[in-house]
């Protein structure tokens, strides 16, 4: 039974996910060497990581000194995430037992 | 929570050999697959084994709470401290190159990934430990 106010939302949940698959479409094949991601900075990371940083481990390269601040920032994340648990647990403990 | 003194004898065995292990991947990351993250995790594992094989309180004893918390906001502080660091040396935030230190400005970030490697490691395996230590004292109680 279509009731009117189901119709709304799901013309947007429709138009969103007709957007979405047009996008997949559009997406670089799996492993295209021509992609846009595998073009921009990756040919000289891969070129020059070992020279720069004198770390054999490309990944670990690019992790902690070419995107430090991006893992700054997760790491951030997680203390935060872990400071709001921990706050949450423990706090309640101490406030049964007072 | 009630074990075995076979489950307690392998935990108290293995638990050394995988906090070793975790530590390698930590300090190995620079130079094979893993690092801090990965590492972290494993260490925190074996606390967690601990605590499962014996009881809360003795993983509790050799961690306590105060530690963890402590090794946590270690990890984060020195992560951000390596990268003030680098503003103090004239340099741009985590451009680890610029730091004076008597070796080539390729050996330095060397240096500095790992040391980043090592907090996140400090890091991840106090919260990790911490966050099912929590959870568990939940229910044990």
């Amino acid at each position: 039974m279509i009731r009117a106010k189901h119709v709304v939302p799901v013309l947007v949940l429709l138009g969103i996910g007709i957007i979405l698959t047009m996008a997949v479409i559009d997406m670089p094949a799996f492993g295209d060497p021509e992609a846009p991601a595998h073009r921009h900075v990756a040919p000289r990371y891969i070129a020059r990581a070992y020279e720069e940083t004198g770390v054999p481990n490309m990944v670990t390269a690019v992790l902690a000194d070419y995107r430090g601040y991006d893992t700054l920032g997760e790491l951030t994340v997680i203390f935060a995430a872990g400071a709001a648990v921990l706050s949450l647990l423990v706090g309640r403990k101490l406030k049964e037992e007072s | 929570m009630m074990t075995t003194v076979v489950i307690q004898t392998i935990a108290r065995v293995v638990v050394p050999f995988l906090q070793l292990f975790g530590l390698y991947i930590i300090v190995h990351g620079p130079v094979s697959p893993g690092g801090g993250f990965q590492g972290g995790v494993i260490v925190g594992a074996s606390m967690i084994l601990l605590a499962l094989s014996y009881d809360l309180s003795s993983a509790e004893t050799k961690v306590s709470h105060k530690v963890r918390i402590a090794m946590d906001s270690t990890g984060a502080l020195l992560f951000a401290g390596i990268g003030l660091l680098c503003l103090l040396a004239g340099g741009v935030f985590l451009e680890y190159g610029i730091i004076p230190l008597p070796m080539v400005p390729a050996e330095v970030r060397g240096l500095m990934i790992l040391l980043v490697g090592v907090a996140i490691g400090i890091h991840i395996m106090a919260l990790a430990a911490s966050l099912f230590l929590h959870l568990a004292e939940e229910h044990d109680t």
